[in-house]
């Protein structure tokens, strides 16, 4: 394979290279993030991280550990850079993302280091394609100092039960309001259209409620009751993250930051995953 | 000037109607040529069309068992008329069904190519169809333009990859780049670039192989008689023409050619069964 027989000698000029077998092993779990055109790449040992921010209010990273790629070599203890998401996933895809059984796109990303193109050599049936695209120095991703000791409220939920639920949501409404609480309703979610909520008032909103006993709820610790409302217009993209996913976690904080947490697996039933996060919506006077 | 002819064999039929919609899916207006023997499709190259040229020929008789064709005199005995392939494909598809197909050239409110047939329907009547698609009658003072063009005096001639694969690739090139370079050289690789500011991306085809007219063709001494085998020769194109050759194809070629004169021409060529279709590309600085 044309791929493999690359000379010792041209990879020790890389501080990165990954390889993997199916390139939709990568691809699949970027378009889950790809709401934006530019994406920051970091690498460490343990892996890949590719992080996606909107206007510093909505941010999703994906992990995809060294052990799922074939080939994980770097060089340094972290490498980072941006490159546009948009043209990567086209270079994933160069050769149509066919999803026919058997087929499929062996691929190895290669860096050399600040200012440099990133590679990629893309193979399927004999053919090779060579990308080379270009990086920025990478922005440093926003921290939104969610963690764990904040957390007031948790659920586990399986994907399925919200996937119906977000499959029939209007999209077009402006905010998402979400009620964890360790009494009725639990778990709650309700679609709101706030120009209706003038007119209307309450009548006419959606909402879905997940009972803490039901079979789709893995876990359930809520300590104290939150309502926290969200712009579905930052939410909407973590739908196609969702979509991939077997298993969602739903955390929210004492500011009531939104972290959702997806379990996906790839292609070849390994696991990664893919996380949301987002800030709540200013409190609005109904 | 008369034409009738009659199409009885459903394989025929099947064909011509294949082949109608891929001319279709390469342009919108084009001049269908009827001599003696042939039917001609065809596309002269000028700035009008973007600078392509297409010539598609068969043989008459391997579409129609009846055939009556009587030029526009016995000098120039054919009929040279200006069609919108797209309106004769969709006459034709719906009457795949016929036992026997007739195909006219009438006067109606204007010149016109008349498909009749009649289809067996669930009951014992059975439903006639007719469509008359309107055509121009090109005159004789402008049928210089429509010749069968030339052999382009090319630098190099490769077979091409699976027109899929190419397919593929170059639709996800267009979504980079507007301009794409094609190079071909003697030892049967092929390359497909584009490069900009963003992105640089190019497709390695291999053990293509070489027509065997390569050898001569490249004559006179030009460049290409020192040239190196392995030296590629090329021709930048836009995109969206070479995609549109691309998403025009309906069936796998028996033989599939590229010829590139460098920097200025990319010849294709496609052979299927008795069918042949060439399409020219300029290139672009």
């Amino acid at each position: 394979m044309p791929l493999s027989t690359q000379s010792q000698a041209d990879d020790e000029q890389y501080v990165l290279v990954a390889s993997l077998d199916n390139a939709r092993n990568l691809s699949n779990i970027l378009k889950a993030i790809a709401f934006k055109d530019h994406a920051i790449f970091s690498a460490t040992p343990n892996g890949l991280k590719v992080t996606v921010e909107d206007s510093k209010c909505l941010q999703a990273n994906a992990f995809i550990q060294a052990e799922i790629f074939q080939e994980f070599t770097i060089r340094e203890d972290s490498v980072g850079f941006q490159v546009n998401l948009t043209v990567l996933l086209d270079c994933l895809n160069i050769f149509g993302g066919s999803t026919a059984p058997g087929v499929s796109t062996a691929l190895r990303m290669c860096y050399k280091g600040y200012g440099y193109p990133l590679t990629l050599f893309l193979e399927e049936g004999g053919v090779v394609t060579v990308c080379k695209i270009n990086t920025q120095e990478p922005e440093e991703p926003v921290d939104f100092e969610f963690c764990s000791t904040n957390v007031t409220n948790k659920v586990i939920l399986q994907s399925e039960s919200l996937k119906e639920a977000f499959s029939e949501l209007d999209m077009t409404s402006e905010v998402l309001q979400i009620t964890m609480s360790p009494s009725q309703p639990y778990f709650r979610f309700v679609v709101k259209n706030l120009k209706l909520l003038s007119t209307f008032g309450n009548s006419g909103n959606a909402h879905y409620d997940y009972p803490k006993d039901s079979d789709m709820m893995e876990l359930f610790r809520c300590d104290k009751t939150q309502t926290n409302r969200y712009k579905m217009s930052l939410l909407k993209p973590s739908t196609k993250a969702l979509a991939l996913s077997c298993k969602v976690s739903v955390r929210t904080d004492s500011r009531g930051f939104l972290s959702l947490q997806y379990l996906v697996r790839n292609d070849d039933g390994q696991i990664c995953f893919v996380e949301y996060f987002c800030c709540p919506d200013e409190e609005v006077e109904e | 000037m008369k034409l009738r002819g009659r199409i009885l064999d459903v394989a025929c039929l099947n064909r011509f109607t294949r082949v109608v919609t891929t001319i279709s899916k390469l342009t919108k207006v084009c001049v269908l040529r009827l001599t003696p023997d042939n039917l001609f499709f065809v596309l002269s190259g000028k700035v009008a069309n973007g600078g392509i040229g297409m010539w598609c020929e068969l043989s008459q008789a391997n579409v129609f068992d009846e055939y009556q064709m009587e030029g526009v005199s016995s000098e120039d005995n054919e009929i040279c008329l200006e069609v919108t392939p797209e309106n004769l494909s969709r006459a034709l598809k719906t009457v795949q069904s016929a036992k026997a197909v007739k195909v006219k050239l009438t006067k109606k409110h204007c010149p016109c190519l008349t498909i009749a047939a009649e289809l067996p329907t669930m009951s014992s009547t059975s439903r006639v169809v007719t469509h008359d698609v309107p055509v121009d009658i090109v005159p004789r003072r402008l049928w210089h333009e429509f010749k069968e063009p030339s052999m382009p005096d090319f630098h190099v001639s490769v077979y091409l990859p699976p027109l899929k694969t190419m397919k593929n690739v170059v639709d996800r090139m267009k979504n980079l780049s507007n301009f794409l370079v094609m190079e071909a050289n003697l030892i049967g690789e092929m390359n497909l670039k584009i490069e900009t500011d963003l992105v640089s991306v190019t497709t390695h085809f291999k053990d293509l192989g070489n027509p065997p007219w390569g050898d001569d063709a490249s004559q006179d001494g030009g460049p290409s008689h020192s040239r190196e085998p392995e030296a590629m020769v090329q021709a930048r194109v836009d995109i969206r023409k070479l995609q549109q050759f691309l998403m025009g194809q309906q069936v796998n070629p028996s033989k599939a050619m590229c010829n590139i004169v460098h920097e200025r021409v990319v010849h294709l060529i496609l052979l299927h069964e008795d069918v042949s279709l060439q399409y020219f590309i300029p290139a672009v600085a």
